[in-house]
């Protein structure tokens, strides 16, 4: 029981973790300050403009990725993970 | 010309041909086969057939259309359609995974332990997903009468029947296995042109690099800065700022069109039919690979269509094109209507501006963008021909996933959950076949007879998903203490406001005049346009249920164990729940 609530406290971390990143590159970068950024250029792309149509969807990929790895380490540590 | 058609047939006859033979090999023979392809799907097969079940004709056709006359506001479809699998991967699937049942109405009714509330997710579900498929057929039935030159109300029938032939016979497993060989033709129909239109105008073969370097015209101007030049010389908005509505209105729609993503039930459907919670987890990763592939493609797609099309009307500024040389795409598609020009200052020339006095290109269809992108771009016929098979596939496999999602509701959630319990498996499976075919003909009678409201209902779909499913879902694992009562009424109220503002700007079920604030813009609560209102629906039905929830009961004991459970891939609280 113990356990179990610790296993799902870290999970909740790390959730918090992407979800603050998932925010700030889409949302933030994208969209909030994308004035900003776009004053920053890359090749041919304004930063901000990258942001919204590229770096954002990148973004997404490494997140879900990194957010599975990091669960079949902590599956293995609180010794959950399936045959 | 002849040359064309018989490309196009042979590509479209062909891909039909490798649809019935994978789905007579992956023929479904239990419920479990039918329901969820037996559990046996690897993530990287399911990622795919989650990219091919995903991107409809409107990711395919549609999107980059958008994107090209919204410049960067067209960026909420590429945010709000990806974001959405940000969610799905961490919040909803690996736990909905280990519950280990066949559909999200299912879903509910064991975590909030009431009928009710399953028959009102059926409710949910089924609206969502019949406005969805209205328009793949729509979009078969264009795409054969665009290239094929069928009728196209005999188009839709030949649609209809193959999508019958291989998800009835088929089920989950051969829809799986046929949605793999689908992502594979779309995405090459897809990319295959933006290579070469890439390598056309910038000399580099990769869209997403292209759009960011400089012209191959000699000129060394980058991509982008040439467009915002000719966009603004004419009076458009500068295309890599031109923001949609406004911040507010584009966050809110973003945000809706994630959270919409992440509650549509064929979508999370597909995430019963791997083996374990890591696969789950994983398969949302493979998803969105496959996904990201057309989704960062398509901005490219979009931007290079833009410059190619204003290129072609004015070659260089000031010397517009003669409407009597007009090249062939463009008289093939003032055939359809979807491109219309009127010469409004009698000099034979076609000009095309933003103001509306003067403009010449009176009807610009943004749907056309895509299917007429490798003629602008005189690309050989055989990729054009590849372009009208890609297209129905995005259609196809769609309709597929969203049929699957509506006859398990009805044959698992109706039949055999609350109506006809005693039901055996193999009457489960015929009545799932059956509901599958009346399906399908309902789709078709209305994709033959649109109703008015068919575009308004699919802000409609995401509406309901983003403030009713999501929110039912996402409180229903992270809370362990959340009620029914809280669930219902949390539901209740979300789809209420959500519907409340859709119907008052855009008339009660969408018939015209009935609005009673108008579509007008100033009325519209700060600034946030009815698509875009799911979020704030969510942001309600959050709300209430919590405050129902400080003055119900928890919810009991039995259930918050169930909730602990499937928090974790093992448990022996499984094993308690059995005995």
């Amino acid at each position: 029981m113990e356990n179990k609530t610790s296993y799902w406290q870290e999970n909740l971390r790390l959730i918090f973790i992407c979800l603050i990143i998932w925010f700030i590159v889409s949302f933030g970068f994208g969209i909030l300050l994308v004035e900003q950024l776009n004053e920053f250029r890359l090749g041919g792309y304004k930063l901000g403009f990258w942001f919204a149509q590229q770096g954002s969807i990148y973004t997404f990929l490494g997140l879900i990725f990194w957010y599975t790895k990091k669960m079949n380490e902590l599956d293995i540590k609180y010794n959950v993970e399936e045959e | 010309m002849e040359q064309l058609k018989l490309f196009t047939y042979i590509a479209v006859f062909g891909s039909f041909t490798l649809y019935f033979v994978i789905a007579w090999l992956a023929r479904a023979k239990s419920t479990s086969d039918f329901y969820v392809a037996g559990g046996g799907i690897t993530p990287m097969q399911n990622g795919m057939a989650i990219g091919a079940d995903w991107m409809s004709a409107a990711s395919f056709i549609s999107m980059a259309g958008l994107i090209a006359f919204l410049g960067y506001g067209g960026s909420v479809f590429l945010m709000g359609w990806t974001g959405g699998y940000v969610l799905l991967a961490m919040l909803l699937a690996p736990y909905m995974r280990k519950h280990g049942k066949f559909t999200v109405p299912e879903f509910i009714a064991d975590r909030y332990y009431s009928k009710t509330a399953r028959v009102v997710a059926v409710i949910c579900l089924i609206i969502a997903s019949l406005t969805y498929i209205i328009g793949q057929m729509k979009g078969v039935g264009v795409a054969f009468s665009r290239f094929l030159e069928v009728e196209y109300d005999n188009g839709l029938y030949i649609g209809m029947f193959v999508v019958w032939v291989y998800a009835v016979l088929g089920g989950m497993k051969g829809i799986t296995y046929t949605q793999i060989a689908q992502y594979c033709v779309l995405i090459f129909a897809y990319t295959i042109p933006a290579v070469f239109i890439s390598l056309q105008l910038t000399g580099n073969p990769i869209p997403q690099l292209g759009l960011g370097s400089t012209l191959a015209d000699g000129s060394g101007m980058y991509l982008l800065d040439k467009l915002d030049l000719v966009v603004t010389d004419l009076g458009f908005k500068e295309y890599t700022t031109d923001n949609m509505g406004g911040t507010v209105n584009m966050f809110a729609y973003t945000l809706s069109l994630m959270i919409g993503t992440a509650g549509l039930p064929h979508v999370i459907m597909r995430f019963f039919t791997v083996p374990s919670v890591k696969a789950a987890r994983s398969s949302a990763g493979y998803a969105l690979v496959f996904i990201a592939l057309l989704y960062t493609v398509a901005p490219a797609v979009g931007a290079m269509a833009r410059l190619n099309l204003m290129n072609t009307i004015e070659p260089v500024a000031g010397q517009n094109m003669e409407y009597a040389e007009r090249p062939q795409w463009f008289k093939d598609w003032e055939k359809t209507g979807l491109l219309k020009y009127e010469d409004k200052n009698g000099d034979g020339k076609v000009q095309y501006t933003a103001n509306a006095e003067t403009n010449e290109m009176v009807k610009v269809d943004r749907d056309i963008m895509v299917l007429a992108n490798p003629a602008i771009a005189n690309l050989p016929n055989w990729v054009i021909a590849l372009v009208a098979a890609g297209g129905i596939a995005a259609a196809l496999s769609t309709a597929a996933g969203l049929l699957l999602a509506i006859s398990s509701s009805v044959s698992h959630d109706l039949m055999k959950g609350v109506f006809t319990p005693d039901i055996s498996e193999k009457n489960e499976l015929l009545a799932g076949r059956v509901v599958m075919t009346i399906s399908i003909m309902v789709a078709g009678y209305l994709g033959l007879n649109p109703p008015g409201f068919a575009a308004g209902t699919v802000a409609l779909a995401f509406g309901l998903a983003a403030s009713s499913i999501f929110p039912a879902l996402m409180m229903g694992i992270c809370s362990k203490r959340m009620n029914i009562k809280g669930a219902i009424w949390g539901m209740c109220s979300g789809i209420g406001v959500t519907m409340l503002y859709v119907f008052q700007h855009k008339g009660v079920m969408f018939i015209q005049g009935t609005d009673f604030l108008g579509g007008l813009e100033p009325n519209w609560f700060f600034g946030i346009s009815p698509n875009a209102f799911g979020v704030i629906g969510a942001v309600v039905n959050f709300s209430v249920a919590f405050i129902i929830l400080q003055f119900s009961e928890d919810a009991p004991e039995e259930i918050q164990e169930m909730v602990e459970n499937f928090r974790t891939p093992v448990g022996e609280v499984v094993a308690a729940h059995d005995h």
